[in-house]
Protein backbone atom coordinates (compact mmCIF):
# COMPACT_ATOMS: atom_id res chain seq x y z
CA UNK A 1 0.00 0.00 0.00
CA UNK A 2 2.65 2.39 0.83
CA UNK A 3 6.09 2.47 -0.80
CA UNK A 4 9.28 4.38 0.23
CA UNK A 5 12.18 4.17 -2.15
CA UNK A 6 15.04 5.72 -1.24
CA UNK A 7 13.61 8.29 0.80
CA UNK A 8 16.76 11.28 1.89
CA UNK A 9 15.86 14.61 3.86
CA UNK A 10 17.98 16.56 5.44
CA UNK A 11 17.54 19.65 8.21
CA UNK A 12 20.33 21.90 7.66
CA UNK A 13 22.83 19.68 9.25
CA UNK A 14 21.20 16.87 10.75
CA UNK A 15 20.15 14.47 7.86
CA UNK A 16 17.13 12.72 8.95
CA UNK A 17 16.12 10.09 6.51
CA UNK A 18 18.82 8.40 5.08
CA UNK A 19 17.90 6.45 2.29
CA UNK A 20 14.89 4.57 3.41
CA UNK A 21 13.28 1.80 1.75
CA UNK A 22 10.34 -0.05 3.35
CA UNK A 23 7.23 -1.37 2.11
CA UNK A 24 3.58 -1.31 4.00
CA UNK A 25 1.21 -3.45 3.45
CA UNK A 26 -2.46 -4.25 4.13
CA UNK A 27 -3.39 -6.00 7.54
CA UNK A 28 -0.02 -5.01 9.02
CA UNK A 29 0.74 -2.90 12.14
CA UNK A 30 3.72 -1.68 11.88
CA UNK A 31 5.34 -0.47 15.37
CA UNK A 32 7.77 2.50 14.47
CA UNK A 33 10.70 2.04 17.01
CA UNK A 34 13.98 4.42 17.31
CA UNK A 35 15.53 6.54 19.98
CA UNK A 36 14.72 9.90 20.28
CA UNK A 37 15.66 11.93 16.90
CA UNK A 38 16.07 8.97 14.70
CA UNK A 39 13.25 10.21 12.25
CA UNK A 40 10.43 8.76 12.86
CA UNK A 41 8.04 11.76 12.57
CA UNK A 42 10.11 12.93 9.60
CA UNK A 43 9.32 9.02 7.97
CA UNK A 44 5.45 9.95 8.88
CA UNK A 45 5.39 13.64 7.75
CA UNK A 46 6.84 12.69 4.68
CA UNK A 47 4.43 9.72 3.87
CA UNK A 48 1.54 12.82 4.56
CA UNK A 49 3.36 15.45 2.31
CA UNK A 50 3.94 16.98 5.56
CA UNK A 51 7.88 17.45 4.55
CA UNK A 52 8.74 17.32 1.21
CA UNK A 53 11.55 15.17 0.66
CA UNK A 54 15.15 15.74 -0.97
CA UNK A 55 15.56 12.47 -3.29
CA UNK A 56 13.33 9.17 -3.33
CA UNK A 57 9.38 9.22 -3.23
CA UNK A 58 6.54 8.34 -1.22
CA UNK A 59 4.35 5.71 -3.48
CA UNK A 60 0.59 5.04 -2.26
CA UNK A 61 -1.32 2.15 -4.31
CA UNK A 62 1.20 3.14 -7.13
CA UNK A 63 1.13 6.87 -7.10
CA UNK A 64 3.66 9.58 -5.57
CA UNK A 65 2.28 11.63 -2.57
CA UNK A 66 3.07 14.59 -4.22
CA UNK A 67 1.18 14.46 -7.34
CA UNK A 68 -2.70 14.08 -6.02
CA UNK A 69 -3.78 15.20 -2.94
CA UNK A 70 -6.40 12.57 -2.63
CA UNK A 71 -5.04 9.77 -1.55
CA UNK A 72 -5.03 11.15 2.34
CA UNK A 73 -8.64 10.32 2.09
CA UNK A 74 -7.26 6.91 2.96
CA UNK A 75 -5.23 8.38 5.73
CA UNK A 76 -6.45 8.70 9.39
CA UNK A 77 -3.46 10.71 11.01
CA UNK A 78 -3.60 11.46 14.92
CA UNK A 79 -0.69 13.82 15.92
CA UNK A 80 1.43 13.40 18.98
CA UNK A 81 -0.09 16.58 20.42
CA UNK A 82 -2.70 18.03 18.84
CA UNK A 83 -3.67 21.51 18.42
CA UNK A 84 -6.58 23.42 17.73
CA UNK A 85 -7.91 27.04 17.12
CA UNK A 86 -8.54 27.76 20.98
CA UNK A 87 -12.07 29.68 20.23
CA UNK A 88 -13.51 26.85 18.18
CA UNK A 89 -15.87 24.15 20.20
CA UNK A 90 -15.35 20.54 19.64
CA UNK A 91 -18.42 19.98 17.71
CA UNK A 92 -17.34 22.56 15.10
CA UNK A 93 -14.17 20.80 15.00
CA UNK A 94 -16.60 17.97 13.99
CA UNK A 95 -18.46 19.06 11.95
CA UNK A 96 -15.92 21.43 10.08
CA UNK A 97 -13.77 18.24 9.09
CA UNK A 98 -16.82 16.25 8.48
CA UNK A 99 -17.61 18.98 5.97
CA UNK A 100 -14.33 18.75 4.47
CA UNK A 101 -14.43 15.28 3.68
CA UNK A 102 -17.57 15.38 2.06
CA UNK A 103 -20.97 15.24 3.52
CA UNK A 104 -21.92 11.79 2.58
CA UNK A 105 -18.73 9.70 3.56
CA UNK A 106 -19.20 7.47 6.00
CA UNK A 107 -18.45 7.65 9.78
CA UNK A 108 -17.08 5.89 12.42
CA UNK A 109 -18.19 7.57 15.81
CA UNK A 110 -17.25 4.55 18.33
CA UNK A 111 -14.40 5.97 19.52
CA UNK A 112 -16.47 9.71 19.12
CA UNK A 113 -18.95 8.08 21.77
CA UNK A 114 -17.23 5.67 23.49
CA UNK A 115 -14.73 8.91 24.53
CA UNK A 116 -17.63 10.54 25.67
CA UNK A 117 -17.20 13.67 23.53
CA UNK A 118 -20.89 13.44 22.52
CA UNK A 119 -21.10 15.17 25.69
CA UNK A 120 -18.83 17.92 25.33
CA UNK A 121 -19.56 19.53 22.26
CA UNK A 122 -19.52 23.11 23.39
CA UNK A 123 -16.60 23.20 25.06
CA UNK A 124 -13.96 25.02 23.49
CA UNK A 125 -10.93 23.58 22.92
CA UNK A 126 -8.72 25.92 25.01
CA UNK A 127 -10.75 25.24 27.89
CA UNK A 128 -9.41 21.24 27.21
CA UNK A 129 -7.46 19.37 28.88
CA UNK A 130 -4.51 17.74 26.96
CA UNK A 131 -5.61 13.94 27.46
CA UNK A 132 -8.86 15.46 26.06
CA UNK A 133 -7.66 16.95 23.33
CA UNK A 134 -5.71 13.85 22.46
CA UNK A 135 -8.67 11.89 22.63
CA UNK A 136 -10.73 14.41 20.07
CA UNK A 137 -7.53 13.29 17.56
CA UNK A 138 -7.94 10.08 18.22
CA UNK A 139 -11.52 10.23 17.09
CA UNK A 140 -10.65 12.43 14.41
CA UNK A 141 -8.21 9.61 13.33
CA UNK A 142 -10.45 6.60 13.01
CA UNK A 143 -13.71 8.70 11.94
CA UNK A 144 -13.54 7.86 8.40
CA UNK A 145 -12.71 4.71 8.73
CA UNK A 146 -9.53 4.94 6.72
CA UNK A 147 -7.73 2.45 5.48
CA UNK A 148 -4.47 3.38 6.86
CA UNK A 149 -4.00 4.54 10.25
CA UNK A 150 -0.85 6.65 11.24
CA UNK A 151 -0.79 7.01 14.92
CA UNK A 152 2.15 9.37 16.62
CA UNK A 153 2.49 8.12 20.12
CA UNK A 154 -1.63 7.40 20.67
CA UNK A 155 -1.48 6.36 23.88
CA UNK A 156 0.51 9.10 25.68
CA UNK A 157 -1.49 11.57 27.55
CA UNK A 158 -4.74 9.55 27.72
CA UNK A 159 -5.85 7.83 31.01
CA UNK A 160 -5.42 4.46 31.54
CA UNK A 161 -9.23 3.35 30.74
CA UNK A 162 -9.26 5.48 27.18
CA UNK A 163 -6.07 4.24 26.53
CA UNK A 164 -7.63 0.57 27.03
CA UNK A 165 -10.51 1.86 24.92
CA UNK A 166 -8.03 3.13 21.89
CA UNK A 167 -5.63 -0.21 22.04
CA UNK A 168 -9.40 -2.07 21.29
CA UNK A 169 -10.35 -0.13 18.87
CA UNK A 170 -7.37 -0.61 17.22
CA UNK A 171 -7.08 -3.96 17.66
CA UNK A 172 -10.90 -4.34 16.06
CA UNK A 173 -9.28 -2.04 13.05
CA UNK A 174 -6.32 -4.51 12.69
CA UNK A 175 -8.72 -7.37 12.14
CA UNK A 176 -10.34 -5.07 9.48
CA UNK A 177 -7.16 -6.18 7.66
CA UNK A 178 -6.12 -2.21 7.85
CA UNK A 179 -3.21 -0.84 7.74
CA UNK A 180 -1.93 0.51 10.88
CA UNK A 181 1.92 2.68 11.49
CA UNK A 182 1.91 3.34 15.12
CA UNK A 183 5.03 5.40 16.47
CA UNK A 184 5.66 4.61 20.47
CA UNK A 185 7.98 4.50 22.92
CA UNK A 186 5.78 2.55 25.36
CA UNK A 187 6.60 -0.76 23.92
CA UNK A 188 4.27 -2.76 26.27
CA UNK A 189 1.16 -1.38 24.73
CA UNK A 190 2.36 -1.92 21.56
CA UNK A 191 3.26 -5.71 22.64
CA UNK A 192 -0.65 -6.61 22.29
CA UNK A 193 -1.18 -4.83 18.98
CA UNK A 194 2.29 -4.76 16.24
CA UNK A 195 2.91 -7.46 13.68
CA UNK A 196 5.79 -5.66 12.56
CA UNK A 197 8.81 -3.70 13.89
CA UNK A 198 10.60 -0.56 12.21
CA UNK A 199 13.75 0.35 13.84
CA UNK A 200 15.22 3.27 13.24
CA UNK A 201 18.40 4.70 13.48
CA UNK A 202 19.79 8.09 12.47
CA UNK A 203 17.30 8.29 9.64
CA UNK A 204 18.65 4.78 8.21
CA UNK A 205 16.54 1.40 8.68
CA UNK A 206 18.08 -0.68 11.29
CA UNK A 207 15.85 -3.67 10.47
CA UNK A 208 12.16 -4.40 9.62
CA UNK A 209 10.93 -7.53 10.37
CA UNK A 210 7.35 -9.50 11.48
CA UNK A 211 7.65 -10.04 15.40
CA UNK A 212 7.45 -13.50 14.73
CA UNK A 213 11.37 -13.13 12.70
CA UNK A 214 12.10 -10.62 15.81
CA UNK A 215 11.28 -13.21 18.37
CA UNK A 216 13.24 -15.93 16.78
CA UNK A 217 16.43 -13.71 16.00
CA UNK A 218 16.62 -12.62 19.54
CA UNK A 219 15.25 -15.61 21.78
CA UNK A 220 12.99 -13.68 23.62
CA UNK A 221 9.38 -13.34 23.62
CA UNK A 222 8.55 -9.67 25.08
CA UNK A 223 8.99 -6.35 23.01
CA UNK A 224 10.74 -4.54 25.31
CA UNK A 225 13.32 -7.75 25.74
CA UNK A 226 13.42 -8.22 22.05
CA UNK A 227 14.51 -4.73 21.78
CA UNK A 228 16.88 -4.43 24.19
CA UNK A 229 18.33 -7.69 22.64
CA UNK A 230 18.99 -5.90 19.07
CA UNK A 231 20.29 -2.74 20.61
CA UNK A 232 22.71 -4.73 22.84
CA UNK A 233 23.85 -6.79 19.80
CA UNK A 234 24.32 -3.38 17.76
CA UNK A 235 26.67 -2.09 20.31
CA UNK A 236 28.78 -5.04 19.87
CA UNK A 237 28.49 -5.13 15.78
CA UNK A 238 30.18 -1.58 14.55
CA UNK A 239 27.64 -2.35 11.31
CA UNK A 240 24.45 -1.66 11.07
CA UNK A 241 22.38 -4.34 8.96
CA UNK A 242 19.58 -3.22 6.46
CA UNK A 243 17.02 -6.07 5.92
CA UNK A 244 14.05 -5.49 3.47
CA UNK A 245 10.69 -7.22 4.61
CA UNK A 246 10.11 -10.41 2.33
CA UNK A 247 6.64 -10.78 1.56
CA UNK B 1 -12.91 26.85 0.50
CA UNK B 2 -15.46 28.19 1.35
CA UNK B 3 -16.11 26.00 4.74
CA UNK B 4 -12.33 26.95 5.82
CA UNK B 5 -12.76 30.49 5.48
CA UNK B 6 -15.90 30.34 7.45
CA UNK B 7 -14.44 28.49 10.57
CA UNK B 8 -11.16 30.89 10.19
CA UNK B 9 -13.16 33.83 10.66
CA UNK B 10 -15.08 32.62 13.32
CA UNK B 11 -12.47 31.99 15.23
CA UNK B 12 -11.05 35.43 14.92
CA UNK B 13 -14.54 37.44 14.94
CA UNK B 14 -14.44 36.07 18.56
CA UNK B 15 -10.65 37.25 19.03
CA UNK B 16 -10.77 39.91 21.53
CA UNK B 17 -7.77 42.14 19.92
CA UNK B 18 -9.95 42.21 16.85
CA UNK B 19 -13.15 43.62 18.30
CA UNK B 20 -10.60 45.99 20.57
CA UNK B 21 -8.90 47.36 17.50
CA UNK B 22 -12.88 48.22 15.82
CA UNK B 23 -13.32 49.89 19.32
CA UNK B 24 -10.02 51.71 19.02
CA UNK B 25 -11.04 52.53 15.34
CA UNK B 26 -14.67 54.46 16.13
CA UNK B 27 -13.20 55.83 19.18
CA UNK B 28 -10.70 57.42 16.86
CA UNK B 29 -12.82 58.36 14.02
CA UNK B 30 -16.03 59.35 16.20
CA UNK B 31 -13.63 61.86 18.19
CA UNK B 32 -11.99 63.53 14.71
CA UNK B 33 -15.64 64.02 13.18
CA UNK B 34 -16.74 65.37 16.69
CA UNK B 35 -13.85 67.61 17.16
CA UNK B 36 -13.14 69.07 13.63
CA UNK B 37 -16.77 71.32 12.18
CA UNK B 38 -15.38 70.62 8.71
CA UNK B 39 -15.62 67.25 7.98
CA UNK B 40 -12.97 67.57 5.23
CA UNK B 41 -10.64 68.73 7.12
CA UNK B 42 -11.63 65.58 10.13
CA UNK B 43 -10.86 63.17 6.69
CA UNK B 44 -7.97 63.92 5.57
CA UNK B 45 -6.70 63.84 9.84
CA UNK B 46 -8.28 60.09 9.81
CA UNK B 47 -6.57 59.49 6.69
CA UNK B 48 -3.49 60.12 8.06
CA UNK B 49 -4.13 58.07 11.32
CA UNK B 50 -5.15 55.63 9.04
CA UNK B 51 -2.03 54.88 6.42
CA UNK B 52 -0.15 54.22 9.58
CA UNK B 53 -2.31 51.96 11.90
CA UNK B 54 -3.68 49.70 9.31
CA UNK B 55 -0.12 48.56 8.06
CA UNK B 56 0.95 48.43 11.31
CA UNK B 57 -2.08 46.35 12.83
CA UNK B 58 -2.74 44.38 9.65
CA UNK B 59 0.48 42.94 9.47
CA UNK B 60 1.12 41.98 13.10
CA UNK B 61 -2.33 41.16 13.56
CA UNK B 62 -1.97 38.34 10.56
CA UNK B 63 1.51 37.44 11.61
CA UNK B 64 0.42 36.67 15.45
CA UNK B 65 -2.23 34.60 13.93
CA UNK B 66 -0.35 32.47 11.58
CA UNK B 67 2.30 31.57 13.56
CA UNK B 68 -0.51 30.32 16.29
CA UNK B 69 -2.74 28.59 13.61
CA UNK B 70 0.47 26.36 12.84
CA UNK B 71 -0.41 23.50 13.98
CA UNK B 72 -4.10 23.27 12.80
CA UNK B 73 -2.67 24.27 9.64
CA UNK B 74 -0.58 21.61 10.06
CA UNK B 75 -3.63 19.01 10.92
CA UNK B 76 -5.40 20.95 7.72
CA UNK B 77 -2.91 19.47 5.72
CA UNK B 78 -2.99 15.90 6.92
CA UNK B 79 -7.20 15.98 5.07
CA UNK B 80 -7.41 15.34 1.78
CA UNK B 81 -6.91 19.43 1.38
CA UNK B 82 -4.55 21.05 -1.44
CA UNK B 83 -2.21 23.85 0.26
CA UNK B 84 -3.51 26.43 -1.92
CA UNK B 85 -6.99 26.06 -0.35
CA UNK B 86 -5.23 25.83 3.37
CA UNK B 87 -3.50 29.25 2.79
CA UNK B 88 -5.94 31.04 0.73
CA UNK B 89 -8.59 30.33 3.49
CA UNK B 90 -6.90 32.05 5.51
CA UNK B 91 -5.78 34.73 3.73
CA UNK B 92 -9.68 34.90 3.32
CA UNK B 93 -10.51 34.76 6.85
CA UNK B 94 -7.77 37.11 8.41
CA UNK B 95 -8.07 39.34 5.33
CA UNK B 96 -12.25 39.66 5.71
CA UNK B 97 -11.88 39.99 9.33
CA UNK B 98 -9.43 42.46 9.35
CA UNK B 99 -11.38 44.85 6.63
CA UNK B 100 -14.71 43.91 8.27
CA UNK B 101 -13.19 45.82 11.65
CA UNK B 102 -12.02 48.77 9.20
CA UNK B 103 -15.17 49.21 7.59
CA UNK B 104 -17.39 48.94 10.91
CA UNK B 105 -14.59 51.13 12.86
CA UNK B 106 -13.81 54.19 10.32
CA UNK B 107 -16.98 53.15 7.68
CA UNK B 108 -20.01 53.62 10.44
CA UNK B 109 -18.17 57.22 11.40
CA UNK B 110 -17.64 57.88 7.81
CA UNK B 111 -21.53 57.07 6.99
CA UNK B 112 -22.32 58.98 9.52
CA UNK B 113 -20.48 62.19 9.12
CA UNK B 114 -18.74 62.57 5.78
CA UNK B 115 -20.62 59.99 2.86
CA UNK B 116 -19.48 61.62 -0.79
CA UNK B 117 -16.92 60.20 -2.79
CA UNK B 118 -14.07 60.96 -0.83
CA UNK B 119 -15.22 59.34 2.00
CA UNK B 120 -16.11 55.92 -0.41
CA UNK B 121 -12.50 56.72 -1.25
CA UNK B 122 -11.17 56.23 2.28
CA UNK B 123 -12.99 53.17 3.00
CA UNK B 124 -11.82 51.76 0.03
CA UNK B 125 -8.16 52.60 0.41
CA UNK B 126 -8.20 51.11 3.47
CA UNK B 127 -9.27 48.33 2.59
CA UNK B 128 -7.28 47.31 0.15
CA UNK B 129 -4.60 48.72 2.11
CA UNK B 130 -5.69 46.22 5.11
CA UNK B 131 -6.01 43.23 2.74
CA UNK B 132 -2.55 44.80 1.03
CA UNK B 133 0.06 44.50 4.08
CA UNK B 134 -2.01 40.69 5.65
CA UNK B 135 -0.39 39.42 1.81
CA UNK B 136 2.74 40.85 2.65
CA UNK B 137 2.68 39.78 5.81
CA UNK B 138 1.66 36.05 5.03
CA UNK B 139 4.52 36.31 2.82
CA UNK B 140 7.10 37.21 5.31
CA UNK B 141 5.49 34.40 7.92
CA UNK B 142 6.07 31.76 5.66
CA UNK B 143 9.32 32.65 5.25
CA UNK B 144 10.23 32.88 8.75
CA UNK B 145 10.17 29.46 10.87
CA UNK B 146 10.40 31.49 14.39
CA UNK B 147 7.55 33.72 15.56
CA UNK B 148 9.91 36.11 17.10
CA UNK B 149 12.17 36.52 13.71
CA UNK B 150 8.64 36.29 11.96
CA UNK B 151 7.12 39.38 14.16
CA UNK B 152 10.82 41.07 13.93
CA UNK B 153 10.46 40.90 10.17
CA UNK B 154 7.01 42.43 9.86
CA UNK B 155 7.84 45.29 11.49
CA UNK B 156 10.84 46.36 9.75
CA UNK B 157 8.52 46.25 6.93
CA UNK B 158 5.87 48.38 8.13
CA UNK B 159 8.80 51.05 9.43
CA UNK B 160 9.60 50.63 5.88
CA UNK B 161 6.66 51.10 4.03
CA UNK B 162 5.39 53.84 6.92
CA UNK B 163 8.51 55.68 7.32
CA UNK B 164 12.02 55.17 5.79
CA UNK B 165 10.14 55.03 1.99
CA UNK B 166 8.86 58.56 2.62
CA UNK B 167 12.37 59.54 4.36
CA UNK B 168 14.42 58.29 0.73
CA UNK B 169 11.66 59.50 -1.63
CA UNK B 170 12.34 63.02 0.37
CA UNK B 171 16.00 62.61 -0.04
CA UNK B 172 15.44 62.01 -3.91
CA UNK B 173 13.34 65.02 -4.10
CA UNK B 174 15.45 67.39 -2.88
CA UNK B 175 18.61 65.90 -4.68
CA UNK B 176 16.89 66.30 -7.85
CA UNK B 177 14.96 69.46 -7.06
CA UNK B 178 15.79 70.93 -10.28
CA UNK B 179 14.34 68.61 -12.40
CA UNK B 180 11.02 67.63 -13.31
CA UNK B 181 10.02 64.91 -11.58
CA UNK B 182 6.07 64.21 -11.47
CA UNK B 183 5.98 61.61 -13.67
CA UNK B 184 9.12 60.20 -11.65
CA UNK B 185 7.36 60.79 -8.47
CA UNK B 186 3.81 58.50 -9.92
CA UNK B 187 5.96 55.75 -10.72
CA UNK B 188 7.49 55.78 -7.79
CA UNK B 189 4.81 56.17 -5.01
CA UNK B 190 3.60 52.90 -6.71
CA UNK B 191 6.08 51.41 -5.03
CA UNK B 192 4.63 51.90 -1.58
CA UNK B 193 0.83 51.52 -1.39
CA UNK B 194 0.69 53.63 1.80
CA UNK B 195 1.82 56.76 -0.61
CA UNK B 196 -0.27 55.99 -3.34
CA UNK B 197 -3.60 55.24 -1.11
CA UNK B 198 -2.32 58.98 0.26
CA UNK B 199 -2.08 60.71 -2.97
CA UNK B 200 -4.88 59.36 -4.25
CA UNK B 201 -6.86 60.50 -1.59
CA UNK B 202 -5.65 64.02 -1.09
CA UNK B 203 -6.14 64.78 -4.80
CA UNK B 204 -9.93 63.88 -4.35
CA UNK B 205 -10.07 66.72 -1.31
CA UNK B 206 -9.63 70.32 -1.99
CA UNK B 207 -6.54 70.27 -0.21
CA UNK B 208 -4.42 69.46 -3.55
CA UNK B 209 -4.59 72.82 -4.26
CA UNK B 210 -1.77 73.52 -1.58
CA UNK B 211 0.46 71.72 -3.84
CA UNK B 212 0.87 73.97 -6.46
CA UNK B 213 2.41 72.70 -9.99
CA UNK B 214 2.66 69.83 -8.45
CA UNK B 215 -0.37 69.19 -7.13
CA UNK B 216 -2.03 70.42 -10.54
CA UNK B 217 -0.16 67.50 -12.40
CA UNK B 218 -1.10 64.74 -9.96
CA UNK B 219 -4.11 66.19 -9.87
CA UNK B 220 -4.68 66.25 -13.52
CA UNK B 221 -3.56 62.08 -12.96
CA UNK B 222 -5.27 60.79 -10.05
CA UNK B 223 -8.49 63.06 -10.17
CA UNK B 224 -9.41 61.34 -13.58
CA UNK B 225 -10.31 58.10 -14.17
CA UNK B 226 -7.47 56.76 -15.14
CA UNK B 227 -5.85 57.74 -11.90
CA UNK B 228 -8.98 55.69 -10.35
CA UNK B 229 -7.96 52.08 -11.94
CA UNK B 230 -4.05 52.68 -11.73
CA UNK B 231 -4.73 53.25 -8.52
CA UNK B 232 -6.87 49.95 -8.05
CA UNK B 233 -4.81 47.97 -9.96
CA UNK B 234 -1.61 48.91 -8.04
CA UNK B 235 -3.06 48.11 -5.15
CA UNK B 236 -4.38 44.63 -6.37
CA UNK B 237 -0.92 44.24 -7.66
CA UNK B 238 0.27 44.85 -4.37
CA UNK B 239 -2.37 42.14 -3.05
CA UNK B 240 -1.90 39.68 -5.28
CA UNK B 241 1.76 39.81 -6.43
CA UNK B 242 2.93 39.03 -2.46
CA UNK B 243 0.25 36.33 -2.13
CA UNK B 244 1.73 34.29 -4.92
CA UNK B 245 4.97 34.51 -3.86
CA UNK B 246 3.55 33.24 -0.38
CA UNK B 247 1.79 30.33 -1.95
CA UNK B 248 4.88 29.54 -3.76
CA UNK B 249 6.66 29.51 -1.07
CA UNK B 250 4.07 27.49 1.37
CA UNK B 251 4.16 24.70 -1.61
CA UNK B 252 7.87 23.74 -0.36
CA UNK B 253 7.98 24.33 2.25
CA UNK B 254 8.51 21.58 5.14
CA UNK B 255 6.22 21.40 8.07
Amino acid sequence: MIKIENLHKRFKKLQALNNVNVEFSKGQVVSLIGPNGSGKTTLIKSILGLVKPDNGQVLFNGISVDKDIDYRKHIGYMPQIGRYPDNTKIGQIFDMIRNLRGKDTKVDEELFYRFKLDTMLDKSMKSLSGGTRQKVSAALAFLFDADVLILDEPTAGLDPVASEILKEKIIAEKAKGKLILITSHILSDLEELTTHVLYLQDGKVVFNKSMLELYEMTGEDKLSRAIAAVMRNEIKEKDVAYLRIAK
Amino acid sequence: MLKLSKYVLYDILRNRVLIAYTAFLLVVSFALFQMEENSSKAVLSLLNIVLIVIPLVSMVFSTIHWYNSYEFIELMLTQPVSRKKVLLSEFAGIGSSLVTAYLVGVGIPVIIYHFDSTGIALLLVGSLLTLAFTAIAFFASIKSRDKARGIGVALLLWFYFALIFDGLLLLVLFAFSDYPLEKFMVTFSSFNPIDLGRIYLMLQMDVSALMGYTGATFKEFFGSGIGLLYTLAIMLAWIVVPLLFALRSFNKKDL
